[in-house]
């Protein structure tokens, strides 16, 4: 297949970018690449799950949580370097990722979002259960260090930014070449109708298990990498409102699409900061700056669905195609997965109308 | 009358500006090689560390303004700006004006761990003042200390800011929670001796030292239960029958006020009615009315805050807000002039002294300082101020102040009991009658540059 060297290029790309704005950015916007990257590598996990095998999860922050404790316990009782850490963190995850999806793989919309939710609400409380191990509420110190080849001078954020990066692309091209192999056509079979898959031979419930081991795994890394740029690990940042704001990320950048995972991000990261910042410096007072972004939070999330039905991405893929013409079809068809969840025979007289309005 | 105060304020900015431009003109060709010469009274303003510009001082915060601690917590910023604008109008701190910028980590040590970076990488503050909580602090301190960004004025009574060979630039202010338990032991120990305690702890850093102190003091045969909450749920009922069942006479709380609402008004639903002593974290009569009014009233009942809260007793470390202090006086009057509309609390008087503290200690860096004057200033030691006991800073002790008087409240005002007790964090540290008196508000309301 030669979509495999078109990924690495792209996430090749992607990479030089991050480096170059990385370097022309101040400190700040450095960290703030690197928490993109976080939430990126989380949301690519809600992706596949709930955009490709159909399933929900309320309980990411969760799977989170595992790889973050997961990491600050090894760095502290151990030290090994920080890339083993990542992939024991993602090795954790998935094994809890299994446990669930197994139970999991049992129950159906409402259920299976009620179960994950259970997870969500109930998995930080274990820190505060065990203070000894896992340092109650103040949580746990994770100490991440630039490596000394980079010179002492070299800011730690840009380090963070290059490290949190590079892992949210491997994770990506990862992903890609998962969901367009027999594996991601299981997901999307399941996904549009069970019976028809099982009776194609398809099992159902080990595709189900399957998406969620791939989707904690990811939900996991995204914990390792939170706890080394923030340097803590603490209940209080693996809330029930993470959970959410991963699966609105997933749904505004446009629930299905690996790109759209980008898209979301960069809203969850972005939007918040520029608003604050918007309102502080139009004179309203922080107390009620501090409520706007709440609002804009809202506003955003609207639009989007009003505007973009299939998400960012969507809207992007449609906008091009509109201003290309029609024969992008296959192109686009390509590029990205329905970006929805629901059966694609919805999709086509939608982009279909487009077409023809604007030819 | 109100008016013509402003006015003459104004006058007076305007003319202490005049006198250090002219000064500062006048200085500016001679004292230019020796910039480092701050105690000069005449050497021209300069941008003398990261955040100080020769007209300003730039500092930051992180603060819970949405969120679970929102409620009362919130109005502390607000109110520390509030006296940081009163400086401002009144000269400033050698003429540079203060800029105080707090943004919203809604008690999430992740959006803490960002936010601080964002105030300390791009807005580029001189220095964190005043970061709210110890779970979201503990997000912070390691990074504003590798940056070497000093860290003062926690607004958390966690011991564990009291390192200062892992972290030198950071700094306590309000009374710790283990010495607040030791005064509230020492004092249960005494007035309620052969009847039977029972503890009420938030289950965290800040419950878990009150105890520690508790039991620094108090004789383990006379606790016959230890019942605990986490913030998260508000399900109070087992912990309280049990308390109860335990046939507990006292109940000491460690509870933020919420819980302490939650607890009162448990016990009352339960037929249970123990003396409640309250540590300061919690009993603001205030806060703590109108919490018991709103929760009384989602649950179809109507109580009155200020009758309820009668007969708690609990600690305190700032005046009591009575009209003859004169630090409830110069609060007031600032109040009244620039956060009118905020509620005159225990949340606002604390916001108004750790402001208070810090212009002291600004002034005292000097007038063109730089990060690590700040720090040796306070480690120098710093008056204390409005607060009712002297503060511990030294280069060993990165602690606040170090005692509070037992109090009692009534009609919802604190009304203090006995002398001020100081003490320190260790188990066998004695509690003693803190002799000095306390610090009378200036007339001018601003800490004097030679103090």
């Amino acid at each position: 297949m030669q979509t495999l060297p078109r990924r690495l290029a792209v996430a090749i790309i992607v990479a030089v970018v991050v480096v170059f704005l990385s370097i022309k950015l101040n400190a700040f916007r450095d960290y703030q690449i690197a928490e993109i990257a976080v939430e990126v590598t989380a949301v690519a996990g809600i992706t596949v799950l709930t955009g490709l095998s159909g399933q929900i999860s309320l309980g990411n922050a969760a799977f989170m949580a595992i790889g973050a404790y997961t990491t600050a316990l090894v760095l502290l009782h151990l030290n090994w370097p920080f890339y083993l850490v990542l992939v024991i963190a993602a090795a954790v995850t998935a094994v809890a990722g299994a446990i669930v999806g197994i139970a999991a793989a049992r129950l159906h919309g409402p259920y299976l979002a009620g179960a994950t939710l259970l997870l969500g609400v109930a998995l930080p409380s274990v820190a505060l259960a065990y203070p000894g191990i896992f340092g109650g509420e103040q949580g746990l110190n994770v100490t991440f260090t630039t490596p000394a080849f980079l010179g002492v001078n070299f800011p730690p954020t840009r380090w963070q930014a290059w490290v949190t990066a590079a892992v949210a692309l491997i994770v990506l091209v990862l992903l890609a070449n998962l969901t367009h192999s027999r594996i991601g056509r299981n997901w999307r079979a399941v996904r549009d109708n069970e019976v028809a898959a099982a009776l194609d031979g398809i099992n159902v419930a080990a595709a189900r298990v399957r998406a969620f081991v791939v989707s904690a795994a990811s939900a996991g890394l995204a914990g390792a990498l939170l706890a080394i740029i923030t340097g803590t690990v603490a209940p209080g940042g693996f809330t029930l409102t993470l959970s959410i704001a991963l699966l609105t990320a997933a749904v505004i950048g446009g629930l299905g699409s690996l790109p759209g995972a980008l898209w979301g991000s960069l809203v969850i990261v972005l939007v918040p900061t520029y608003v604050t910042d918007v309102a502080t410096s139009h004179g309203l007072s922080s107390t009620v700056g501090a409520n706007i972004p709440v609002a804009a939070y809202g506003v955003v999330l609207i639009l989007v669905m009003l505007v973009f039905p299939h998400g960012i991405q969507g809207g992007l893929l449609r906008l091009i195609s509109a201003f290309l013409g029609t024969n992008q079809k296959s192109r686009t068809g390509r590029t990205a997965p329905p970006p929805h969840v629901t059966p694609s025979a919805d999709q086509a007289p939608a982009s279909q109308h487009e077409k023809e309005g604007s030819s | 009358m109100k008016k013509s105060q402003r006015l003459r304020w104004q006058a007076g900015a305007i003319m202490t500006s005049a006198l250090l431009g002219v000064a500062a003109c006048s200085s500016s060709g001679s004292s230019s090689s020796s910039s480092n010469s701050s105690s000069s009274s005449n050497a021209a303003l300069t941008a003398s560390a990261p955040g100080i510009t020769p007209t300003t001082i730039t500092i930051g915060s992180h603060q819970p303004l949405t969120g679970p601690a929102a409620p009362g917590y919130s109005e502390i910023a607000p109110a520390a700006t509030a006296y940081f604008d009163y400086v401002n109008a009144n000269g400033g701190i050698y003429g540079r004006k203060i800029v105080y910028k707090y943004l919203d980590d809604g008690y999430d040590p992740t959006k803490t761990a960002s936010v601080v970076r964002q105030l300390a990488l791009q807005d580029n503050i001189y220095a964190l003042f005043n970061g709210l909580g110890t779970p979201t602090h503990l997000a912070a301190v390691s990074f504003l200390n590798s940056e070497k960004i000093p860290d003062v004025f926690v607004a958390s009574g966690c011991e564990c800011w009291n390192a200062p060979s892992t972290y030198p630039e950071t700094f306590g202010w309000q009374l710790d929670y283990i010495s607040e338990g030791k005064i509230l032991g020492q004092y249960i120990k005494q007035h309620y001796a052969g009847k039977k305690i029972g503890y009420f702890y938030q289950n965290d850093e800040f419950g878990q030292d009150g105890v520690k102190g508790l039991d620094d003091e108090i004789p383990a045969s006379m606790v016959v239960s230890k019942q605990s909450y986490v913030p998260t749920n508000v399900n109070v009922g087992p912990a309280v029958a049990a308390l109860r069942a335990s046939g507990a006479q006292v109940v000491v709380s460690f509870s933020i006020p919420a819980f302490t609402a939650l607890l009162k008004l448990t016990s009352l639903k339960l037929g249970f009615s123990p003396t409640l002593v309250v540590s300061d974290v919690g009993s603001d009569p205030i806060t703590l009315g109108g919490l018991l009014e709103a929760f009384a009233k989602q649950a179809g009942a109507t109580v009155n805050g200020n009758q309820l809260t009668n007969g708690i007793i609990t600690d305190a470390y700032l005046p009591a807000l009575s009209a003859s202090d004169s630090w409830y006086v110069l609060f007031k009057k600032i109040h009244d002039q620039y956060e009118p509309k905020a509620p005159l609390d225990g949340n606002f008087f604390y916001g108004m002294s750790v402001a208070y503290t810090f212009v002291q200690a600004m002034f005292k860096a000097g007038r063109n300082p730089t990060r690590a004057d700040l720090t040796n200033a306070i480690q120098g030691g710093l008056p204390q101020g409005p607060m009712v006991a002297p503060f511990a800073y030294s280069s060993t002790n990165h602690l606040g102040v170090t005692g509070a008087y037992m109090g009692v409240i009534q009609n919802g005002v604190v009304v203090q009991q006995g002398s001020v007790l100081t003490t320190d964090t260790t188990a066998t540290g004695p509690i003693t009658t803190y002799t000095g008196s306390e610090e009378q508000a200036p007339a001018s309301g601003i800490p004097s540059a030679s103090s």
